[in-house]
């Protein structure tokens, strides 16, 4: 089954037994067994075509496998920045123009600064695990798949040159 | 300050000293003199032990004594310091920390210049990345100093100044023997001390408040003499409109300067993989808010517990706060729990300074050696040579930092690292964003980037408050103040950031399709990364 799937690579499967087993470090070299070539398979004439290493990159920049995972990266990161980034300066000229409503009692002692200070931890905390989790369901393992292939690749030319 | 406290006091430090030597010559054992030692530690640490190391790298002086000192006297405008400390990391693992360790080897400047043109952008990043490297440690180097004020009885100017060069000697034998591997041992075991020391004082804080934080925060803002002011936002930041708008000058340096900060960019370097990288990025975020959280219950702790009065009595910028608090839980001043304590206290903050001090040393003397060396002398740069010249550089930036230290006495300890951001900010973070993500970056776009946020930020302190015109100024009798604030972040990281694109836009090379293909591929994927 893994080794034909080689065009699936922009899907995840998050049903992979071996998934989760998927450690940090060099163990990632265990974890992949024997990569299915998805850039390659796309366009088998390149090898053969490569005339070095600058057009192996060029050919994975517009390979889909690719392009998935960019997007996939940038739909998460782009809107994420956006919303931390604005909250936090928010934040920071609500507290610089507006100390009155800041100093607004909630309870007790506690006051709207206070909520909102303790707030940008808590959101800080969620940014955290949100991204950590997308990445590692929604990015590793094709990102891994892609390293291997690029590697495969950019081997190949570097053979085809001498 | 009595004997004891002295004794006890220098002898734990000691202890600490002889242990990071020790593992300093232990670890440095059979070493093999390679760049990837030296620089990268080998690449294996694994994401806990990077994570403690970048915390450890992290909550500098600046946190343990700064912030909670501005807390103490200042309240709630103290409190907005950690909140940019801490949100600054979700910049960092959002868009650096995985894509520079696929990207470079040892510096920021091998990212940019993977892209670019070497030579000049190599020059450019790796001058910026001193710069901010030397203001950074110039704040350590003040904390070390106020901290040996104190407990040599505040008067000694000598002991001050011996404690500063100490320090200075100190990291330059743990860098230039040890790089990269003794160095992050050295943070994980300081951030282990420190995160205990918080911890320790927190619950003593509470428990002193029946764990009731209302209370503390009453007894806080009673002892204050500002009452409910004390618990909101403007006692500091609060006066006019420059005041306003140098908050959020700070605000906006300490959220973008993280990313930018030579020291941390290093750190990703030491795990294998940028799936390491990412997790070592959540570890260090968790252990960093956390002891935020603590700072919190610290600062106010020690304006309800000590007293803002004593605080700035002590210290005039607050740095002393946290030890003064640590007297007081274990009993006061002629007390054996003070004694220990406060001893104990005093061990970690020097503790804290010295792996600090160790981690923007080396990534420094990586910028000189890498970089600049490297790309100023390359025909006989071989990789032997470059270490050795790294470990000479280690102590040239050693002997900058100490001479700097002993100028800037006097200024709080947070404020120094607010200006160091504020430089990482303009100069760093551009050329880095704009090299990972914009197609059409070019060479000149990257050395306009750096050098238009590194001069505008630069010429801007030295026309600021801080260095002239005010009594509390650098040099109080001169005055070429013409920059109204205190940091120049507003100005300055925007200037970064419209550089760079100025550069490109009417640079005459096309941009280099392939290669930024190349830089978006391994980023994203990993390939070829080392």
């Amino acid at each position: 089954m893994e080794k034909h799937d080689g065009r699936d690579t922009g899907k995840v499967r998050f049903d992979d037994p071996w998934y989760d087993a998927l450690a940090s470090g060099w163990g990632e070299l265990d974890g992949t067994g024997a990569p299915a070539p998805a850039v390659l398979s796309a366009d088998p004439e390149h090898e053969r075509r490569a005339g070095g290493t600058a057009d192996v990159y060029l050919e994975v920049q517009r390979s889909a496998a690719f392009q998935e995972v960019r997007s996939r990266y940038r739909r998460f990161v782009v809107p994420g920045v956006a919303v931390f980034f604005t909250w936090y300066v928010g934040y920071v000229v609500t507290a610089t123009t507006a100390p009155d409503f800041m100093a607004r009692p909630v309870a007790g002692a506690v006051n709207v600064a206070m909520v909102a200070g303790l707030g940008q931890f808590l959101t800080t905390f969620l940014f955290t695990w949100a991204y950590a989790r997308h990445a590692r369901l929604r990015r590793d393992r094709a990102a891994l798949d892609l390293r291997w292939d690029t590697q495969e690749l950019t081997r190949g030319a570097r053979g085809g040159e001498r | 300050m009595s004997g004891n406290h002295q004794t006890l006091a220098l002898l734990l430090f000691s202890v600490f000293v002889a242990v990071t030597l020790g593992i300093t010559t232990w670890v440095s054992r059979n070493r093999h003199g390679s760049a990837e030692e030296f620089y990268a530690g080998g690449r294996l640490f694994s994401p806990m032990e990077n994570g403690f190391a970048i915390s450890g790298d992290y909550m500098s002086a600046a946190s343990f004594l700064g912030v909670t000192g501005l807390i103490a006297l200042f309240g709630y405008d103290g409190l907005l310091y950690v909140v940019g400390f801490l949100v600054a990391w979700l910049v960092v693992l959002f868009l650096v920390a995985e894509l520079v360790r696929n990207c470079g080897r040892f510096t920021l400047a091998d990212v940019v210049a993977a892209r670019m043109s070497e030579r000049p952008v190599r020059i450019a990043a790796g001058t910026s990345s001193v710069t901010v490297s030397v203001l950074y440690l110039v704040a350590q180097m003040v904390g070390a100093g106020s901290l040996v004020a104190l407990l040599l009885g505040g008067t000694s100017e000598a002991a001050r100044n011996w404690t500063v060069i100490g320090v200075g000697a100190l990291m330059v034998i743990y860098v230039s023997l040890g790089g990269m591997r003794a160095t992050t041992w050295i943070q994980i075991v300081k951030a282990v001390l420190l995160m205990g020391g918080a911890i320790a004082l927190t619950v003593l804080v509470l428990v002193r408040f029946h764990g009731d934080l209302n209370e503390l925060l009453r007894s806080a803002a009673d002892r204050s003499g500002h009452g409910d002011a004390f618990l909101a936002p403007g006692l500091k930041y609060g006066g006019g409109w420059t005041a306003r708008f140098d908050f959020i000058s700070l605000g906006l340096a300490l959220v973008l300067g993280t990313a930018g900060l030579p020291h941390i960019l290093s750190r990703f370097y030491t795990v294998p993989t940028a799936r390491a990288a990412r997790r070592s990025v959540v570890w260090a975020i968790g252990l960093i808010g956390s002891f935020y959280l603590m700072t919190f219950v610290l600062g106010f702790g020690a304006a309800a517990i000590v007293g803002p009065e004593a605080v700035r009595g002590s210290n005039a910028a607050g740095n002393t706060a946290v030890p003064l608090l640590a007297l007081d839980l274990g009993g006061g001043a002629n007390s054996t729990g003070g004694t220990v304590l406060f001893a104990i206290v005093a061990a970690i903050a020097f503790a804290t300074i010295l792996a600090v001090v160790a981690g923007i040393t080396l990534a420094s003397s990586a910028s000189v050696a890498h970089d600049l060396y490297a790309s100023l002398r390359r025909r006989r740069a071989k990789p032997r040579s470059e270490v050795a010249v790294a470990r000479t550089a280690a102590v040239g930036i050693g002997v900058v930092a100490i001479a700097l230290g002993l100028l800037a006495q006097d200024l709080n300890v947070a404020f120094l690292v607010g200006l160091a951001f504020a430089v990482a900010a303009s100069a760093n973070l551009p050329v880095l964003l704009y090299s990972l993500f914009w197609r059409g970056f070019t060479t000149r776009g990257a050395v306009w980037a750096v050098y238009g946020g590194l001069v505008p930020a630069l010429v801007l302190v030295l026309l600021s408050p801080v260095v002239s015109g005010s009594p509390e100024s650098l040099f109080p009798g001169a005055n070429f103040q013409y920059f109204p604030l205190q940091n120049p972040g507003l100005v300055s990281i925007p200037l970064g950031f419209i550089a760079g694109w100025l550069g490109t836009v009417t640079s005459a090379e096309p941009p280099d399709e392939a290669k930024h293909a190349e830089t978006e591929v391994r980023s994203l994927t990993g390939a070829g990364a080392v």
